[in-house]
């Protein structure tokens, strides 16, 4: 079957697999290696994407469902030149080891910096548990977190959340 | 993953019609079916693709809340009126899987989602619900996370939503259309105990389609909370959960309701014996009657009786916390 969506603002047009996730279409067929198969059944958050605005498990979702979506990956967030702020956030406050496990926890963030009702440690902890870190990151992770939440609350959001999120 | 031919429906008409059809499932958000085809525990010859039927509002018409069976987990949960006339069910959702999960996951799907028995879940064990007949390992060590309640001789697998123990508590209905036909079944009549049969899991049969979920609007539905206990703070099914409803008036009980999570093969409540708390005040003797009531008939091995303890604990901080 054949899958037509956009991927980090350019339209796609491929033939799959029916059996074929979303996981497995960008990193096999689009070569977009950003987005991590950690368990391949939907328990550690690291094939973390966007679609359609809302972050989603990559891994649990058919490629034949994504024809007419929008689909965001970590490399749609930033570049190496120009970092998105939760990137350079990451990398200030040391929140990942191996790094395995960072682009699914950068594209949880990216919700959870816009979602406005998540304002207490605790909440952005709990708002961030389906991303799991074997290296345990994870204080780094939420310490990055407040901080741009902080700077997007105070300069408006378009500074955190990229054209592509709805 | 075994292949399959897979279809878009584009009406409920289109989707009823399909899903006759043998070894025919619906999809919806995936996040169990895609799960259980990669283990190969579920391989539909057909797939139905129903994410574009409009079964998503969420609307209030008179006494009843009535909720798309494919809203999405997040969206109900964030619900300001689901908040306001049912929070048992937001907290419920809430509980439940991860911000990512929930964004996908629809209110169906959460009420169809299969066991988390390890047996069920591996083609490297036999399992009577899985190949029925073929044995149940659990009987010969049930584990920490096997059922207490509602267990027979074929299968101890714990049901593991959390939706559907609010739903419960909430005396909610399952709308359900089978070609021209439409009907309303209780939840508590959704769902089937194991008995001989523990591959039969609702009453839904095939070229059948839930569409949408009401609950009653009820000064007691907002007094609802849902409480859910478990090894990790969060991101795990339940160890053992309870939603609970009271009402009371000059501190004695008029009506309540509670319902168990984590403890059974199906969502748990005995209406009798709430009989026992109505009435009079809340007192520690008369919630430990009740539990001892609710428990009776639990079945428990060395490895999971710390359910019988949990439950206790937690209908008792759940009532004793209520104004009454």
């Amino acid at each position: 079957m054949t899958v037509t969506a956009t991927v980090n603002g350019q339209p796609v047009a491929i033939t799959v697999d029916v059996r074929r996730t979303l996981l497995d279409l960008l990193r096999e067929d689009l070569g977009l290696t950003g987005t991590k198969k950690g368990c391949d059944h939907g328990q550690c958050g690291a094939c973390t994407v966007f679609v359609d605005g809302r972050r989603v498990l990559s891994c649990l979702k058919l490629a034949v469902t994504t024809s007419g979506q929008a689909v965001t990956t970590v490399e749609g967030l930033g570049t190496p030149d120009v970092l998105h702020p939760l990137q350079e956030a990451f990398m200030r406050y040391d929140a990942f080891q191996c790094g395995y496990c960072t682009s699914g926890q950068l594209m949880s963030a990216l919700a959870v910096v816009a979602d406005e009702s998540l304002t207490t440690r605790d909440q952005i902890r709990e708002a961030m548990s389906g991303n799991l870190c074997r290296c345990g990151a994870y204080q780094g992770i939420v310490e990055a977190i407040i901080e741009v939440k902080a700077r997007s609350h105070a300069a408006g959001s378009e500074d955190a959340t990229p054209d592509a999120i709805v | 993953m075994r292949s399959f031919e897979f279809l878009q429906a584009h009406s409920v008409e289109e989707a009823l019609a399909l899903l006759a059809l043998p070894s025919t499932k619906a999809l919806a958000g995936g996040t169990t079916l895609v799960d259980l085809m990669k283990l190969g525990v579920e391989a539909p010859a057909r797939l139905v693709d129903i994410q574009a039927l409009p079964l998503t509002e969420i609307a209030v018409t008179g006494e009843t809340l009535r909720i798309g069976a494919l809203a999405s987990n997040s969206a109900v949960a964030a619900d300001p009126s689901v908040r306001r006339l049912c929070p048992a069910l937001c907290d419920a959702l809430l509980s439940g899987a991860s911000g990512q999960i929930r964004n996908a996951a629809t209110m169906g799907g959460n009420l169809l989602q299969r066991t988390r028995c390890p047996f069920f879940r591996s083609h490297d064990w036999p399992c009577n619900k899985r190949e029925p007949g073929s044995g149940c390992p659990a009987h010969e060590g049930a584990d920490a996370h096997h059922a207490v309640l509602g267990t027979s001789d074929a299968c101890l697998a714990v049901h593991p939503s959390d939706l559907a123990v609010a739903l419960l508590a909430l005396d909610a209905e399952i709308g359900i259309r089978a070609g021209h036909a439409a009907r309303q079944v209780s939840l508590a009549a959704f769902y089937r105990l194991p008995g001989e049969t523990p591959h039969l899991e609702t009453i839904i049969g095939a070229g059948e389609l839930i569409t949408h979920i009401d609950v009653p609007i009820t000064p007691l539905a907002a007094t609802s909370r849902y409480l859910k206990l478990r090894g990790r703070a969060s991101y795990e099914f339940a160890s053992a959960s309870v939603a609970t409803a009271l009402h009371c008036e000059n501190g004695r009980v008029v009506e309540l309701a509670v319902a168990l999570g984590g403890l059974g093969t199906v969502p748990w409540r005995d209406r009798q014996a709430e009989t026992l708390l109505i009435g009079g005040p809340l007192s520690e003797a008369v919630i430990n009657r009740f539990c001892d009531a609710l428990l009776a008939p639990a079945r428990a091995s060395a490895a999971n009786a710390y359910k019988l303890a949990l439950a206790r604990g937690a209908i008792r901080r759940m009532l004793e916390s209520a104004s009454c």
